[in-house]
């Protein structure tokens, strides 16, 4: 059979507009919101006294200031990066996970088992094994709400949550615990084996592989939302679960795929944390990551390919906050402002945009 | 266990419960309200932050509990609006404004402590405990429930008020069926929009005075993330106790026991549990009581679906 | 009696971003009249009313009372000025009871609602004055669809309405609750009030209505006395052209055994029973009707054999197998097609693509998906064979379905569920809400599969519907199938009363 074409000037030219309108939507309005948020940043800074300014130069200019500015900025990427991409997958099913933040504890805490409990491994197949249990076990922790969500009705909303301080709590009692350093005053583990450091990539730098980790796998959960079968059947069931239903599919599988799927990456995360940057599990090893990652993932617009870009912004945010504390004694506490604002004005820009174009 | 046990102790447990369940019963009732109107708000967790913080700085500034207890709940109804503009006016997805507006009541309330009082390292005068008459002098359960501040007191006739205005008022009778069927509202030529903004800023008043109870009524001081998960298990509540503000309370009270009983353990070492055990048992029994409730009868049928009219 | 003109609408428009639905809307309602206001879907006959009843605000023209022109801000400026609709959706809260919901929205907000006995009196009145059976303290939800109705209509009186508004009211209705309705209709009148009656049904029109409006492309194109006018002359006002539903077809030529249900019992999704001991065959070549007042297990019906909805009792056999109790995924993958009754819920993705919106059921088929990557290549063909045959607008696979009309979104689910080549075909609503271009390719299309030698069942409350393409019709009342009777116009009567409960042997042969 040969290809008839579909539309002629008049189609090409409609596709062309839309083409045009989904680059508004996804880069010039997310664009917008992160500015005005920043306006917003910067205004709080001038009323209580700081200077408002310095949040912009900070964040543009010092952020990537040198070899190792950049070097910690895409260290902070690289969870921003994963927990966002995998947010994306469970939003896109309709899944409201905002435990990625436990699902990151539980990922260190099983990293930190495999990577202090075995010893004299090659380190690829260490480092390898690390990951893996990261993953399985933010995977574990995310599937236990959404098993509860699929078999009792359970609002993941509110037991991803809960499951949160429980994770925390569980990594209290671990590093106060029987995973205690026995000979360090902090509560913290024992240090990692040194077969188990992810190698870090670029010298003077924290940096390590697994930026690119995080960059193919957001790559990867992008073509199996947009170009596999499995992610068509992820989306169709967070757009209209009774469509889903009507067509054969099992709804509640696929909730708890993609649930699992958000909670491996959050796993994974916490994993490249312990093995990557803090080499032990200790109380506070993330400064909110798992909440961080909901900003990402709304702000790329639940595409994980747009989650790299929001997650780098956010981690330039981030680095610049560290500095602003650092220099100017400015509570790094304002980016969840900042997100805040981020998240509001990206839904409301999202349903007035959707307005638009059904009034036009 | 015998010194557990005794009665004493269960008195001053059911006690606390009340105390510690004041916060939740305040947070669960403004759920109500609003869930009642169909907005599922998941920002109280951020409305009673902004309470607690805006509670203390008033009482801070003023030294007075009544001034920050308004404060709180104006701190709350603020916030509040922010989640109406944009879950009523601008019709955005509700969980993820939520999801904004607990970021944001964590983010600002911790930027401002910071920045202007936790140098200080003051607290502030709390509400003291008042003995009811008589009730007070009962043996053993008297000078444990009936030795409260008054903001504890005031649980029950605030429920019993949410009760009175939901079903004994126009006003409760527009707003549930704004809830189950916001057409037949519009079409009598009442505004959808302004009562979900009235269900949710009611909703978010309660929110900040059960923020500003924890600085004002049971710690002196803002503490960053005082309300550690509250807001989230008043959601539990509200499902658990089917909508009802009367179910709410003693549900609450219940979630409260829970707190209770968590502090009485972890005052016990020779029981040889780790205390994070016990600090874990609140939000254990929310997932457990969600897993419980298994039917969703009663829930307002547009919840979380924004109005289109 | 009809007098003066109580009511004038002048020259209204009403735009809704691009469409226009109201262009120069201009209508007289004489005082004490039955004004029927007639058109096919998408006409404009409730976007008109619904601006007469406050709900809508016109974007421009006059809306005159007794030669008064007045403004009608909301719903309550419509009341006061004496003017109420009952909608086609029932503005009733489903778990308040009746007298509740007529003091919904009433007086100040900070009212104490303490005693409704004043409130039950004055409905008990009211109902025994109209001779209806309203009782004020029963919860709306309990009630039937039938009660419901007369409930809102009650409530219009209620507020003192003197010109009632009825959209599609018999729309719900059996054939018998139609007759009562046109009777208290006809006692309303008698009393005073003025009905405008929105219906697109000639028959019942010409029954019941002194005047009659047509409404074509959101304009009114004419009025006349019923007196005066055919149903023929009606239905070529309302569409323009002379209608053809009798589409050309061949007679059916039966041939095996393809769906065979024995004794199907199941609940509809709140538990309660919905479909009882039903027992039919669908052949290779037919179409069999399902007809019925909606709620009357239908819907229930098509849910279990889709697999939708588990089977009490009962068996479902497809080509000699037993497949009760299936999965909608192995339905589909015996090559049972779908078109399900609520496409918007169902049967669509409403922000997908035409192209995503094809491979629904089929996102795993090896067509369409080579080691789990979906072939985009094939799948944007596939669309775009279904778009040609179906002349769906736009001719693009990655239009956003969402976008499209209602007669479109139909052609394409049609389409798709055609293009499967199905065996069995189960179909709930054929024809809902889209237009007479879009009804005439769907229907045509299903006659070719049938000829093609598909079993189709066919669901539908529209019985214009069933005569133009069913083989024979079963009635379906209560959740059981009351008797079967070949698809003649001249049987209306009698499947009327079989909708409405009678059994065919109770039916008095026709003379």
């Amino acid at each position: 059979m040969t290809a008839v074409p579909l539309a002629g000037a008049d189609g090409l030219a409609a596709r062309n507009s839309r083409r045009l309108a989904s680059l508004v939507r996804a880069i010039v309005l997310p664009a917008a919101a992160v500015v005005i948020a920043l306006a917003c940043g910067a205004l709080l800074l001038y009323a209580t006294g700081f200077d408002g300014a310095a949040l912009f130069r900070v964040m543009l200019v010092d952020s990537f200031a040198d070899t190792r500015s950049i070097g910690e900025t895409l260290l902070k990427a690289i969870p921003l990066i994963l927990i966002g991409a995998g947010l994306c997958v469970a939003f896109r099913c309709g899944i409201w996970n905002i435990g990625a933040e436990g699902q990151l504890y539980a990922g260190a805490i099983a990293a930190t088992l495999v990577g202090t409990s075995l010893h004299g491994l090659p380190p690829a197949l260490h480092i390898t094994l690390v990951i893996i249990a990261g993953a399985l076990a933010g995977a574990f922790w995310a599937g236990i709400a959404g098993a509860l969500r699929v078999a009792f009705g359970a609002s993941e909303i509110v037991t991803t949550i809960m499951l949160n301080y429980v994770a925390l709590f569980l990594t209290s009692w671990l590093v106060t615990g029987p995973m205690k350093d026995a000979g360090a005053a902090y509560p913290q583990s024992a240090r990692l084996a040194r077969e188990a450091w992810m190698p870090r990539i670029i010298p003077e730098t924290r940096l390590h592989l697994g930026i690119l980790v995080a960059l193919a796998l957001a790559g990867l959960l992008y073509v199996f939302l947009f170009r596999m079968g499995a992610g068509y059947r992820v989306r169709v069931v967070g757009t209209s679960a009774d469509a889903a239903r009507y067509a054969g599919m099992n709804v509640g599988r696929n909730m708890l795929l993609a649930i699992c799927i958000s909670g491996a990456m959050a796993g994974l995360a916490g994993a490249f944390e312990v093995a990557g940057v803090t080499r032990r599990l200790y109380q506070s090893i993330s400064p909110g990551y798992g909440f961080e990652g909901i900003a990402v993932a709304l702000l790329a617009g639940n595409n994980p390919l747009g989650a790299i870009a929001s997650g780098g912004l956010f981690a330039a945010l981030r680095s610049g906050s560290e500095l602003l504390q650092i220099n100017e004694q400015v509570p790094q506490v304002l980016v969840q402002v900042i997100q805040g604002i981020v998240i509001l004005l990206v839904v409301a820009f999202g349903v007035l945009g959707a307005r638009l174009r059904l009034r036009r | 266990m015998d010194d557990i046990l005794n009665l004493g102790l269960v008195a001053a447990t059911l006690g606390a419960s009340w105390r510690l369940a004041t916060p939740l019963i305040f947070a669960a009732l403004g759920e109500v309200f609003a869930e009642r109107a169909g907005v599922l708000n998941i920002g109280i967790e951020g409305m009673m932050l902004t309470g607690a913080f805006t509670g203390f700085a008033a009482a801070f500034a003023s030294g007075s509990v009544p001034l920050g207890l308004l404060a709180g709940i104006l701190g709350g109804m603020a916030i509040g609006l922010v989640f109406a503009v944009f879950t009523v006016t601008v019709k955005a997805n509700q969980i993820v404004v939520g999801a904004a507006i607990n970021l944001l009541g964590m983010g600002l309330t911790a930027f401002l402590f910071r920045t202007f009082y936790v140098s200080t390292g003051l607290g502030v005068e709390i509400a003291q405990p008042i003995a009811i008459p008589f009730l007070s002098d009962l043996p053993v359960i008297g000078a444990a429930l009936f030795r409260q501040n008054a903001i504890v007191y005031a649980t029950i006739p605030l429920t019993f008020l949410v009760w009175v205005v939901l079903f004994r008022t126009s006003f409760g009778l527009t707003l549930r069926a704004v809830g189950e069927h916001p057409k037949s509202v519009a079409v009598v030529g009442r505004s959808v929009a302004a009562y979900r903004y009235g269900a949710i800023l009611i909703g978010a008043a309660f929110a900040g005075l059960g923020g500003a109870f924890l600085t004002l009524g049971h710690s002196n001081q803002f503490v960053e993330n005082i309300t550690s998960g509250r807001g989230f298990i008043a959601l539990a509540v509200v499902v658990f106790a089917r909508w009802s503000p009367v179910g709410a309370f003693f549900v609450a009270l219940l979630f409260g026991l829970f707190y209770a009983v968590q502090l009485q353990l972890q005052a016990q070492p020779q029981l040889g549990v780790p205390y994070q055990l016990f600090q874990a048992l609140p939000y254990v029994m929310t997932i457990i009581v969600l897993v419980l409730v298994r039917s969703r009868r009663g829930a307002p049928k547009m919840l979380g679906v924004a109005y289109d009219g | 009696m009809t007098g003066p003109t109580f009511l004038r609408l002048d020259n209204i428009h009403k735009r809704f971003g691009a469409v226009v639905a109201n262009a120069g809307v201009t209508l007289d309602v004489e005082q004490g009249e039955i004004h029927a206001l007639l058109g096919e879907n998408g006409a404009g006959k409730s976007v008109a009313m619904n601006i007469l009843a406050g709900v809508l605000s016109p974007s421009e023209g006059r809306i005159l009372i007794r030669g008064e022109p007045i403004r009608l801000g909301s719903p309550r400026d419509a009341i006061r000025h004496g003017i109420g609709m009952v909608h086609q959706h029932f503005m009733l809260v489903p778990n308040l009871t009746v007298a509740e919901n007529y003091i919904l929205g009433q007086g100040t907000p900070a009212r104490l609602i303490r005693d409704m006995g004043e409130v039950h009196r004055r409905i008990e009145a009211l109902s025994a004055r109209y001779g209806l059976d309203v009782r004020p303290d029963a919860i709306v939800e309990t009630l039937t669809v039938g009660q419901q109705q007369r409930v809102e209509i009650l409530k219009a009186l209620y507020h003192g309405v003197e010109l009632l508004i009825l959209d599609e009211p018999t729309a719900v209705l059996t054939p018998q609750e139609t007759e009562r309705l046109l009777v208290l209709m006809r006692g309303l009148v008698a009393d005073g009030k003025t009905i405008v009656f929105i219906s697109h049904k000639l028959d019942e029109v010409m029954a019941v209505s002194d005047r009659i409006s047509v409404m074509r492309d959101a304009r009114v194109v004419d009025t006349v006395r019923a007196a005066d006018t055919t149903p023929r002359e009606l239905a070529r006002k309302m569409v323009g052209r002379d209608v053809l539903m009798e589409l050309p077809r061949r007679p059916s030529h039966e041939g095996r055994v393809v769906l065979a249900v024995e004794g199907l019992t199941c609940r509809d999704e709140g538990g309660l029973p919905a479909v009882r001991d039903v027992s039919f065959e669908v052949r290779a070549g037919e179409i069999v009707g399902v007809a019925g007042v909606s709620g009357n297990g239908q819907t229930e019906l098509s849910l279990a054999l889709a697999g939708l909805l588990p089977v009490d009792a009962g068996r479902v056999v497809l080509d000699g197998r037993d497949v009760t109790g299936f999965s909608p995924a192995e339905m589909s993958r015996l090559g049972v097609a779908n078109v399900p009754e609520d496409r918007h819920r169902m049967g669509i993705v409403l922000p997908f693509t035409l192209a995503e919106n094809v491979i629904l059921q089929r996102s795993g088929d090896p067509a369409f998906s080579r080691g789990g990557l979906l072939r985009r290549g094939a799948i944007t063909e596939a669309t775009a064979e279904i778009l040609r045959r179906f002349r769906v607008k736009p001719l693009d696979p990655d239009a956003v379905i969402g976008s499209l009309s209602g007669g479109n979104q139909q052609k394409l689910v049609v389409g798709r569920e055609l293009a499967r080549n199905p065996g069995f075909m189960l179909i709930n609503q054929l024809t809902r809400g889209i237009d007479i271009g879009a009804m005439e390719i769907v229907m045509q299309e299903v006659l070719k599969a049938r000829d093609a030698g598909a079993a189709i069942l066919l669901v539908s409350t529209e019985l214009e519907e069933l005569f133009s393409v069913a083989d024979r019709i079963l009635v379906m009342c209560g959740g059981e199938l009351i008797g079967e009777v070949p698809p003649e116009r001249g049987r209306i009567e009698e499947i009327g009363l079989m909708m409405g409960g009678k059994r065919l042997d109770a039916i008095e042969p026709a003379a």
